[in-house]
């Protein structure tokens, strides 16, 4: 076994684009699910919208800047949509009902009707080229120390991913300790009360999760152009169940908690991943039975064990606050 | 030979052996071949068995049988333009092409080193001229079918709803585990190989034991511990993606038929085709389903488990064991999931996440009859499933699903208690 490449595998995968991508979606599902409590599972939709109300808006013609406004405001849309039927409902029918509208959406993209506009199962590719025309670094240079190294492009993409993550990051805070978050954590605590106190809960309720499905968007956006490439099968909602993994990993209702939920569950990941490979590679009696899609269902597995094992012992995660965590009575 | 002869021979062999190597492994074994797979509504059933020739200007070259899983490869001398003929005669019942006059492709050209793919695509064996009556009548009997598999993997969820208010995810792989524990029981080579009408009552047992497992294992120590419903909820998923990723470890991603039933061919009723395995499904989840209905008027803790549905704590002070009904509910949600899990597979595929592609379709028959109600659950079924199936009328065929969660949609919006359920505070 080589611990060493486990280790650096592990850590380039977690400060990769990816990683940058599932933190601000997750910045997004903390300010829904977090903050004011909405139990938003079909949060991959809003991504999903995000990424193809960019990809559709290039392909027609129009130029990156444009798509990427059209698919931040495509997914707070997509909140209003849905918010305001829905959000008068029960936590447990809120679940049901996003969950069943963000399929809809999926299958409706990939539809034979939809074919004109979204290219079905293929997806749109090449919508993404003027933002690589903008990188400052070479392409396909590597940039770096020893074998801990980027190239240029991936570099480029990181570089913006992040500053997302940390300019997403102050605007909730901002958002949060404002007024207008104490009455988003109050209707999380309280709805009754909150409404009693002559809260419009149901503005509030539908604001977050407009914010938080426009910020998913812009996750949406940032994975698609990484990947050059959208396809309504990548946006599956093992993608919204992996997000919940994240949030409740780092602690939903901290401002920090999506980034260290997303830092943590990728290294995690990607380093039980680079494990497998070598121990694949390496350690003969692996290699017999462990096949590579083994691996990767094995991962899935872990992760779904690691949603129960969290939800049960330590439901705060690694940042909450026991007292405030939510989620407790329904 | 002599002792130069052989040296001679000995090289030459060596040198073509080096030569002809990287050759070989680029240049060597031209072949023709493909899957057979069945397009059956959604499903990608292999078709196995079927009978492929390859001939070149009239001179049959080779002829090979679709082996598991549908795939087929005949060796073909070298570069050229073949003919490549499905012996319709080997298919099974009710299974046709698609395009009755694609049986022989009659150009199909392979390059140096190439292992040239083929498609033929197989569809069900009634494609061919169907009047508006019959195809109306064919989707009503397919909805019924679809509703009576949902309807029975619905019950369970919207009675464990009823007694204990978790709305478990994990209804999914109960659904998945009876299709896949028949199939063990039924065809795997592992298994005792038991005939199809025989696996099921084990598939079933497999269905009760993981309820019991479930409620005792998880959920019951969950309560103890006072973890919130909607906590429960989040975990109920973590446990749906465990079990389906070990199902496709153990069970792998190919779908699967159970060979008994496999193709059967439709017979006609009232002018209508049917396939008979359909009626069967639909006949057996009705009995069922008036079982359920009976068990719960008149048994003993059928009655309790509706007292405790209703209001446990009142149920509890007055003598009902509320734990042991809450874990009869379990075992029986189980293993009607099983059962519904197991018809499933029978009318479309067995795979490792078939449950969770119909949990929503199932979600939507509960909200629909209205959440924890067991009759709901039975009529929501029905009517989600043939809508689903009515509406490939109008809409394509990829899009039916959407249709049955716009269904669910709209009941929320319009009668949010569901057309059975009491009117309580759901907002």
């Amino acid at each position: 076994m080589d611990w060493g490449s486990v280790l650096i595998d592990g850590l380039l995968s977690t400060i990769g684009p990816i990683t940058a991508a599932y933190a601000i979606s997750a910045i997004g599902l903390n300010l829904q699910f977090g903050y004011a409590g909405l139990l938003n599972f079909g949060h991959v939709a809003f991504m999903l919208v995000g990424a193809y109300g960019t990809a559709i808006t290039v392909n027609l013609g129009g130029p990156l800047w444009l798509g990427i406004i059209v698919g931040i405001l495509a997914a707070a849309l997509l909140g209003l949509l849905i918010g305001l039927p829905t959000l008068r409902l029960r936590a447990d029918y809120l679940a049901i009902t996003t969950i069943a509208v963000a399929e809809v959406i999926r299958l409706l993209v990939r539809s034979s009707w939809a074919q004109p506009l979204t290219n079905g199962v293929f997806g749109i590719q090449g919508f993404a080229d003027s933002f690589f025309d903008l990188n400052p670094f070479a392409p396909a240079e590597l940039y770096g120390f020893g074998t801990f190294v980027v190239t240029g492009r991936k570099l480029w993409v990181m570089l913006v991913g992040w500053t997302l993550v940390v300019l997403l990051t102050l605007l909730v805070r901002r958002l949060i300790k404002s007024p207008w978050g104490r009455v988003l954590k109050a209707i999380r605590e309280d709805e009754d009360a909150t409404i009693a106190l002559g809260k419009n809960v149901f503005a509030y309720k539908l604001q977050a999760l407009m914010i938080g499905g426009a910020i998913a968007g812009i996750a949406g956006i940032l994975l698609a152009v990484e990947q050059r490439n959208v396809t309504p099968d990548a946006y599956l909602p093992k993608i919204t169940f992996i997000l919940y993994v994240i949030v409740i990993l780092g602690g939903a209702g901290t401002i920090l908690g999506p980034i260290v939920g997303a830092v943590v569950f990728q290294f995690l990941f990607f380093t039980i991943d680079a494990l497998m490979v070598n121990a694949q590679a390496n350690i003969g009696w692996v290699g017999d039975f462990l096949t590579p899609a083994a691996a990767g269902q094995i991962k899935l597995v872990l992760v779904g064990v690691g949603m129960m094992v969290l939800m049960i012992f330590r439901p705060q995660g690694i940042l909450g606050n026991k007292e405030e965590a939510l989620i407790d009575e329904r | 030979m002599s002792r130069r002869a052989r040296f001679a021979w000995f090289w030459l062999a060596t040198i073509t052996i080096v030569v002809m190597t990287p050759l070989a492994s680029f240049a060597a074994g031209e072949s023709i071949g493909g899957t057979l797979i069945q397009r059956l509504e959604d499903e990608k059933l292999p078709i196995e068995g079927v009978t492929i020739t390859v001939s070149q200007d009239g001179n049959e070259i080779g002829a090979g049988e679709s082996a598991a899983g549908g795939k087929w490869e005949i060796s073909v001398p070298g570069a050229g333009i073949y003919q490549v003929r499905l012996e319709t005669s080997t298919l099974p019942d009710g299974v046709a092409l698609t395009d009755p006059d694609k049986e022989e492709l009659p150009n199909v050209e392979v390059r140096d080193g190439q292992t040239k793919k083929v498609l033929f695509p197989l569809g069900e064996g009634i494609v061919s001229s169907v009047s508006t009556y019959e195809r109306v009548g064919f989707l009503f009997v397919a909805g019924l079918k679809l509703g009576a598999i949902i309807a029975l993997s619905a019950v369970g969820l919207s009675l464990v709803f009823g007694v204990t208010g978790l709305v478990n995810f994990a209804h999914a792989e109960m659904v998945t585990l009876g299709a896949v524990a028949a199939y063990f029981f039924h065809a795997s080579p592992a298994g005792p190989q038991w005939p199809l009408v025989v696996a099921v009552f084990p598939a079933v047992l497999v269905g009760v034991a993981f309820g019991w497992i479930q409620e005792r294992g998880l959920w019951r120590p969950l309560r103890a511990r006072h973890t919130g419903l909607v906590a429960m909820m989040v975990v109920s998923i973590g446990l749906s993606f465990a079990v389906r990723n070990l199902i496709l470890i153990f069970f792998g991603g190919e779908p699967r038929a159970y060979p008994d039933f496999a193709g059967q061919a439709p017979i006609e009723i009232l002018g209508i085709p049917m396939v008979p395995k359909q009626l069967i499904t639909i006949g057996v989840s009705l009995i069922v389903l008036a079982g359920v209905g009976l068990f719960l008027q008149r048994s003993r803790s059928g009655t309790a488990m509706r007292a405790v549905a209703d209001d446990a704590d009142l149920a509890e002070s007055s003598g009902i064991n509320v734990d042991r009904i809450i874990l009869i509910t379990w075992m029986l949600a189980g293993g009607l999931a099983a059962l519904g899990g197991t018809f499933f597979g029978l009318n479309q595929a067995i795979q490792w996440d078939m449950g969770f592609k119909l949990l929503l379709l199932i979600f939507a028959a509960v909200v629909l009859g209205g959440l924890g109600t067991a009759y709901g659950a039975m009529v929501g079924g029905f009517i989600v499933g043939v809508t689903v199936e009515m509406s490939t009328l109008i809409f394509p065929n990829e899009l039916k699903t959407a249709v049955g969660l716009v269904l669910l949609i709209v009941i929320l919006l319009v009668k949010p208690q569901g057309l059975l359920g009491k009117k309580e505070r759901i907002g």
